[in-house]
């Protein structure tokens, strides 16, 4: 040390001090921890603090030793005074004033500096202290009458060290701007520091009355001081208590408050509120303002009208500029209107306005109205620094959000909220997933329950399938006979191709499904696609070789589904000829083949016959339970899957609701098929058996095709059982209707609309797979030729 | 961006006026209140009975050389005016209505405060100076 000579108010403050920082009383006191914060309360720019440091020798020692300490502080005030920090103005410098170290403690600090000075110094060191308008403490000074921290304060003499910075609290900011005010007459301009540091006191062995929360005081910052005074509304604010010395305002504590709490219950929120941020609202202060509330408006679930409120807050005495804007603050929903908890933030921002504390631009989180009446006390701190002003990350407006740590009930909220949406987002999402193809079929179907596990399941399952079946047959076959008969019309007019028509109904449920995969996605039938994919898919594999032209009659397929289809069509034609089985067989196709085309088509990834076979099973046969006779359709399943395999099929299966009537899915294989089936279908039409009638004829094929192409390209035979079941059913809806005749009408009527959106799903498929059909067709002519052109050449 | 922005009672006195500080306030004092009369004519020109259906959004009321005046009121005949640059051509008359919509929002929830008396000033609503600032070219 270099001759370091104190003042025994120096020596007495620094020993003080030395005493606070040494808390483990080792005669040293690390550079980290208080001190830092000591210094840091000093106010003094960081470069200055690092100055002093090392000036004092605490870098080369990596401490603060009692000596060094005490250099410090004389640095520190030297700095302060404005003086050039220099080793030897520790001792030049005269007639130093104590240090000073503003924070939270401010006041208590200067207090103490005041303390330790000379009581002239006192004053002074007090005007000086006041000056800053950050210091905390001189706000405290001119109203100090209500603080119960002040009792503290009386303890001037008490608090040796008090200034010392409160480590924990840095809000030093925002309190200072809450000072502003502090001046104002308004009256309970409590000292908040004063809260502050008495509790910081404490340590110091200082008996002051309120202040044993003193450290939860501290470390809460700030403003603690609403507590204090807080009641006194209906009377004069502590305006009585002025400008009373420190010492003086200490005494008088007598805060008016006059709200119930004493000053004890003023101490211990203050206490409390410590901990937390300034805004914090302690219990007790809650329960004062619902009592408040209650003498207002006795439902807490209520409001308060807004000019109740206007009456209530005036007589605080507040000027009426800062209680509008209070109130722009406090409602939180622009309604004119304060609930519970905007009262008591109201209430809160009057109190703390009341002590001095400047109001703050937003609300501060911990005021916000919360959805749910909460207790405030949780959890403090979550804005140490925010005291005021911050205005709280939270946004004033919105934010009943869960940003509001301290708000326990915010949190159930929040988390309601929160698995609602979930659970929202989870039933959107799944009805999303359902696919047009479900959502097509839902609305009409009363077996909705279908719908869902129609998109969802990816294989059907015989049972689910023999399941759809039933229901199928319950709902009415006329309606997939319907749209297949008029799809057949369409598609016989067309019969470019034979072979592909035959393709188409055979195959077309799988070829066409897979074609158009590739060919078209349409995004329609993504969703339900997955039983009418599997379908297609089942034949799309099968058709890579390009449909067989239509000229070339081959009754069998280039693709073994093509062949299929001829002999499903035969078979079915038989069939058809036999009359009611076969008629049956062609409406339901529609819809099915339609459906499982719309998934096809939509998913040109899905090559995988089996997944549309699958998928498009299931579907067709939840979809139409208008199709009873899922046994006809098994039988023309087998038949058809034969056929199934050819490429262009895909379009026609579509168009095939062979197991969907009702499925918008059929609708789509209908249009799709249209097109290509046209040609198709001119030639399936005679081997469609599906359809009962001849126009239907075609229409069926493909969609018995398609059905068949699904069954092959699924190597199941379950699938393909289902699916045949599933065509057996479409077909067999019509000749089936008598049967379903005599289930609901309703649900025949539902099966009707159902089957009607599928048809025209479907149709909407087929024509596009007509397209691609054409296009497909038109290539491979144009390849065969080449391929002709070339085989010369190749011989050479 | 407005260059100034005035809400005007229903007895043609101002609530509130401010205007880019750059300029001479007074210039735009005159204006909006020489806008008031076109702010009339175009409320009687509605009618007595299309009260209810009448827009709130008046349009442009008048241009001059530098400047375009547009005009907003309300069902209580109170007046939004707004001057904007004219030089000012990307602005247009959807972001002028947005600008009305947000002024007559702010204006609401002062009317909303108990402690503010209609016909008073607007002088104690921060909400409402920093919604208008946000409006206001931004000229600094």
């Amino acid at each position: 040390m270099e001759g370091l000579t104190l003042s025994d108010a120096e020596q007495k403050y620094y020993s003080d001090l030395f005493s606070y920082c040494d808390s483990e009383s080792t005669k040293k006191v690390a550079a980290h921890g208080r001190v830092l914060e000591l210094f840091r309360a000093a106010q003094l720019p960081s470069d200055v603090v690092h100055q002093i440091m090392e000036l004092c020798g605490a870098t080369r020692l990596g401490y603060f030793g009692r000596s060094q300490f005490y250099i410090a502080l004389k640095l520190v005030a030297v700095a302060q005074s404005g003086f050039p920090l220099r080793v030897e103005s520790i001792n030049t410098v005269k007639d130093l004033p104590l240090p000073r170290f503003v924070a939270s403690k401010n006041e208590q600090e200067s207090r103490h500096a005041a303390s330790y000075s000379s009581d002239s110094e006192n004053q002074g060191s007090y005007s000086g202290v006041i000056p800053p308008p950050p210091g905390r403490g001189q706000v405290k000074k001119g109203s100090t009458s209500h603080d119960t921290v002040q009792p503290r304060t009386s303890a001037d003499q008490q608090e040796p060290v008090s200034p010392v910075v409160s480590p924990q609290q840095s809000p030093p900011t925002s309190p200072h701007t809450w000072r502003k005010h502090s001046r104002h007459p308004s009256g309970g301009n409590s000292e908040r520091p004063l809260a502050g540091p008495g509790p910081f006191w404490s340590p110091f062995g200082e008996a002051q009355s309120g202040s044993s929360a003193g450290d939860a005081v501290w470390s809460g910052h700030s403003p603690p001081p609403p507590q204090e005074n807080w009641v006194s509304f209906a009377d004069t604010p502590p305006t009585s208590t002025l400008l009373t010395m420190h010492p003086a305002s200490v005494q008088d504590q007598t805060t008016v408050r006059t709200v119930a709490s004493a000053t004890t219950a003023n101490e211990i929120r203050r206490q409390s509120s410590s901990y937390d941020d300034p805004w914090k609202i302690t219990d007790e202060q809650r329960q004062y303002y619902v009592n408040q509330f209650k003498t207002i408006q006795p439902d807490l679930n209520g409001f308060i009208p807004g000019s109740a409120a206007k009456e209530f807050f005036t007589k605080s005495k507040l000027p009426i500029l800062e209680l509008s804007h209070i109130w722009e603050l406090s409602d939180f929903d622009k309604d004119g209107a304060l609930t519970l908890d905007e009262f008591c933030a109201a209430f809160h921002l009057v109190v703390a306005r009341k002590n001095g504390y400047d109001l703050p631009e937003k609300l501060p989180e911990s005021l916000m109205p919360k959805l749910i009446d909460l207790e405030d006390s949780a959890d403090v701190g979550d804005q140490p620094g925010e005291v005021g002003y911050s205005g709280s990350p939270a946004e004033a407006p919105p934010s009943k959000s869960p940003s509001m740590p301290s708000l326990n009930q915010t949190w159930p909220e929040l988390n309601q909220s929160s698995e609602q949406w979930e659970t929202f987002s989870e039933r959107s999402s799944s009805s999303q997933t359902l696919t047009q193809f479900d959502s097509n079929i839902a609305p009409a179907d009363p077996d909705t329950a279908i719908v869902h596990p129609v998109p969802i399941r990816m294989t059907p399952s015989k049972i689910h399938m023999q399941e759809m079946e039933l229901k199928r047959t319950g709902s009415d076959h006329t309606n997939p006979t319907s749209p297949l008969l008029v799809k057949t019309s369409d598609l016989s007019e067309e019969n470019k191709i034979n072979s592909s028509v035959k393709f188409a109904s055979g195959n077309t449920v799988a070829d066409g499904y897979s074609s158009s995969d590739s060919f078209t996605s349409d995004p329609e039938q993504i969703g339900n696609n997955v039983t009418r994919q599997r379908s297609h898919s089942g034949m799309s594999p099968d058709n890579t070789a390009p449909p067989p032209p239509p000229p070339r009659p081959q009754p069998s397929h280039s693709r073994s589904s093509s062949l299929d289809m001829n002999r499903t069509f035969s078979v079915t034609t038989g069939q058809q000829q036999a009359g009611v089985v076969a008629q049956p067989p062609a409406v339901p196709p529609r819809p099915q083949p339609s459906q499982a085309a719309g998934p096809v088509v939509h998913r040109p990834v899905d090559a995988d016959g089996l997944i549309t076979h699958t998928s498009t099973s299931p579907q067709q046969i939840p979809e139409q339970p208008n199709f009873a006779d899922f046994s006809q359709f098994e039988v023309f399943a087998a038949s058809n899957v034969n056929e199934e395999q050819d490429d262009e099929a895909e379009k026609h299966p579509e168009v095939l609701p062979v197991e969907k009537a009702s499925d918008p899915a059929s609708s789509l294989r209908v249009a799709k098929t249209d097109s290509k089936i046209e040609e198709k279908t001119a030639a399936s039409a005679p081997a469609n058996v599906s359809k009962g009638t001849t126009p239907l004829a075609p229409p069926p094929k493909p969609v018995r095709r398609r059905l068949k192409s699904e069954d092959e390209l699924r190597p199941e035979v379950d699938e393909h059982t289902q699916k045949t079941g599933v065509l057996a059913a479409v077909l067999a809806s019509q000749p089936s209707i008598p049967r379903s005749v005599g289930k609901d009408k309703k649900a025949i009527q539902a099966s009707i609309r159902r089957n009607k959106e599928t048809n025209t799903v479907l149709a909407r498929l087929n024509s596009e797979l007509q397209q691609q059909l054409k296009d497909v067709l038109e290539e491979r002519i144009s390849l065969e030729v080449q391929l002709e052109q070339l085989r010369p050449f190749s011989h050479l | 961006m407005a260059v100034c922005v005035a809400v005007i009672a229903k007895e043609n006195y101002p609530l509130y006026i401010r205007s880019v500080p750059t300029e001479n306030e007074l210039k735009f004092h005159y204006m909006v209140h020489t806008s008031l009369d076109v702010v009339d004519e175009k409320i009687s020109a509605m009618g007595k009975a299309l009260v209810d259906q009448r827009e709130l959004y008046l349009g442009l009321l008048y241009p001059t050389e530098d400047y375009k005046v547009y005009g907003y009121v309300t069902n209580s005949k109170v007046k939004f005016v707004m001057v904007v640059d004219a030089s000012n051509t990307a602005l247009r008359d959807n972001e002028i209505r947005s600008m009305f919509r947000k002024l007559h929002n702010s204006y609401t929830d002062v009317m909303c405060n108990p402690f503010y008396d209609p016909g008073d000033r607007i002088q104690s609503s921060r909400a409402f100076d920093g919604m208008v600032t946000s409006m206001m070219i931004q000229v600094c």
